[in-house]
């Protein structure tokens, strides 16, 4: 233990936390807004849902499955042309960033149509019978009565995308996930591993406390 | 003008894959007056949730023709039909509230949509907490209300809008005893105070009893039955009438209770109509003791429904044979009379 470099490293470390923070609070946000529309797209389109399309369905459908079960690491690969070509470089942070965006995009759309499924088909018909419309029915509705699965589901997503950065290194992004690999695994420096791995579950621990807590009291339970 | 009237609808729902289509209704005709409570049952399946549907545009017409209010409906675009719902208030078996929304949110909602001014809704929503008797639960969450309360609310959000016509999907089905009849207490005063028609569909014959003033009788998608509640309940014609009102009024006892009521008691089973109050039980038994004949009542009961009495007695006539040949024949003069076999 005494050979370890992490005295040195923490600079580098406080960075690399810093990286981890804003690329998932980014990719969280642009996914998080594309996937709440893609799962919302999921969701209304259903069979006997307020904008019910079987095609359109199908071409959700057939889209989200295509790109969700591809492994990050190759989905980064995978998309790193269309990265140069919206964010104008295929490495670092920005690649990463627009990747994980995309991927996040497509598994948050299921969390969210799972989620909205479980609202009460009873209280939409009450909606209706009102006369409100359905895109008013979506906004006041539907949205404010799943809101506190929406809250976990989101947490969820969270932490999978901070799983998600680890591998950002395979084309140059930084991170935590990067900082644990390059400065601890690849010298054998158990220390510095440890160091990230432990930074890495306090922010889990914190956001899905965080998101436990908003949830209950949405829920007021 | 009838505020609702059917005219030859009919509503096929398409075919689940692999299965068939569902012809829900098959040709019904019915209005609905103004100011009156109509009472719609039918066993599950009848197609009296479909009927309620069709007259609030929830579900549109496969042919035939819906007017509410004078106003044709089949066929109105999206935005006239959501102006048609406005007028017209719903509640539900399940009460469908807004979980995320408290009591006085739920209320607001109908008029949230109908764009109602804030300070006008807030005296709206006030007065219908009031009505409602819920004055103290305004800004309570709808998982801390009872059942009962919930319905309460569920009312006050159908009223928000002033409508003119209230429907009522088996609002009471989920409530226990007590509660239903405050309920049922409280759809009675929207009808009396607030000049509320209210079309309520149940598959329990007691609401129609305390609430309704017409009955319509549901079975197999078509009207089967239909008329003033007493008349109906009295005089049930269809079979399936008849199994409704047998959960309510004593008819005749069946095969097996006849055979127990006769090991107990001797002489001829009659069974007695009374309906209304032209002729009086004392009348008939006046005439059975002239005859010298014993008489016991042994199965039956009295209803009184919207101030008529009516009801069904059925009586063990004991005495000299040539007596009780008499007797029948002068109470048959006065009631009809059924004669039960031994």
């Amino acid at each position: 233990m005494t050979d370890s470099n992490m005295s040195q490293l923490w600079p580098l470390f406080w960075d690399a936390a810093w990286e981890t923070l804003y690329i998932v609070a980014i990719t969280l946000t642009l996914g998080g807004l594309l996937g709440l529309l893609l799962g919302l797209g999921l969701y209304v389109t259903r069979g006997g849902g307020l904008y019910a399309s079987r095609p359109v369905n199908l071409v959700l459908n057939v889209l989200v499955n295509f790109f969700r079960p591809i492994p990050f690491v190759i989905f980064i690969a995978a998309v790193q042309p269309f990265a140069r070509v919206v964010v104008g470089t295929g490495i670092g942070n920005p690649a990463i960033i627009f990747a994980l965006t995309l991927a996040a995009a497509f598994g948050i759309s299921r969390i969210v149509e799972q989620n909205l499924v479980t609202v009460d088909p009873g209280v939409i018909e009450a909606a209706r019978s009102v006369g409100a419309s359905r895109a008013r029915i979506v906004r006041t509705v539907v949205l404010p009565e799943a809101l506190g699965p929406l809250v976990l589901g989101y947490t969820f997503a969270f932490v999978a995308l901070v799983d998600m950065t680890a591998v950002a290194g395979v084309i140059g992004g930084g991170g935590l996930g990067n900082f644990a690999l390059q400065y601890g695994f690849r010298q054998f420096d158990t220390v510095v591993t440890w160091t990230a791995v432990i930074a890495i579950v306090a922010l889990v621990q914190v956001v899905q406390l965080a998101g436990n807590s908003a949830a209950r009291r949405i829920l007021r339970r | 003008m009838p505020l609702v009237e059917l005219t030859d609808v009919h509503k096929t729902f398409p075919a689940a894959r692999g299965g068939t289509p569902v012809e829900a209704i098959r040709g019904v005709d019915l209005t609905v007056e103004a100011g009156e409570i109509v009472g719609i049952v039918g066993y599950s399946g009848a197609g009296k949730s479909t009927l309620v549907r069709l007259i609030n545009a929830l579900e549109s017409t496969t042919s035939g023709t819906v007017r509410v209010g004078g106003r044709e409906i089949t066929g109105l675009k999206e935005r006239e039909l959501r102006e048609v719902r406005l007028g017209i208030g719903m509640i539900f078996q399940q009460f469908n509230l807004f979980r995320s929304r408290t009591v006085w949110g739920n209320i607001a909602y109908p008029l949230e949509v109908a764009g109602v001014p804030k300070a006008e809704q807030n005296a709206r929503i006030s007065d219908l907490l009031h009505f409602v008797g819920l004055a103290d639960k305004a800004h309570s969450h709808v998982e801390e209300l009872s059942g009962g309360q919930k319905q309460r609310v569920g009312i006050a959000r159908a009223l928000a809008t002033n409508p003119q016509l209230l429907l009522a999907d088996e609002s009471t089905s989920a409530l226990d005893p007590e509660t239903t009849q405050e309920v049922l207490a409280l759809l009675r005063r929207v009808n009396r105070e607030l000049g509320i028609t209210i079309v309520v569909i149940t598959h329990e014959m007691d609401v129609v009893r305390s609430l309704a003033h017409r009955v319509v009788v549901m079975e197999a998608g078509r009207i089967v039955e239909e008329g003033p509640v007493v008349r109906v309940l009295s005089d049930p014609q269809q079979p399936v009438t008849r199994r409704f009102v047998s959960t309510i009024v004593d008819d005749e006892p069946d095969v097996e209770a006849l055979a127990a009521l006769h090991a107990r008691h001797a002489g001829r089973f009659v069974k007695l109509a009374f309906r209304g109050d032209d002729v009086r039980q004392s009348d008939v038994f006046a005439v059975l003791l002239e005859h010298g004949v014993r008489f016991e009542l042994v199965f039956g009961g009295i209803e009184e429904v919207q101030g008529e009495t009516f009801g069904n007695l059925t009586l063990a006539l004991d005495g000299d044979p040539a007596a009780v040949d008499a007797a029948v024949d002068a109470v048959r003069a006065l009631v009809p009379a059924k004669e039960l076999p031994r």
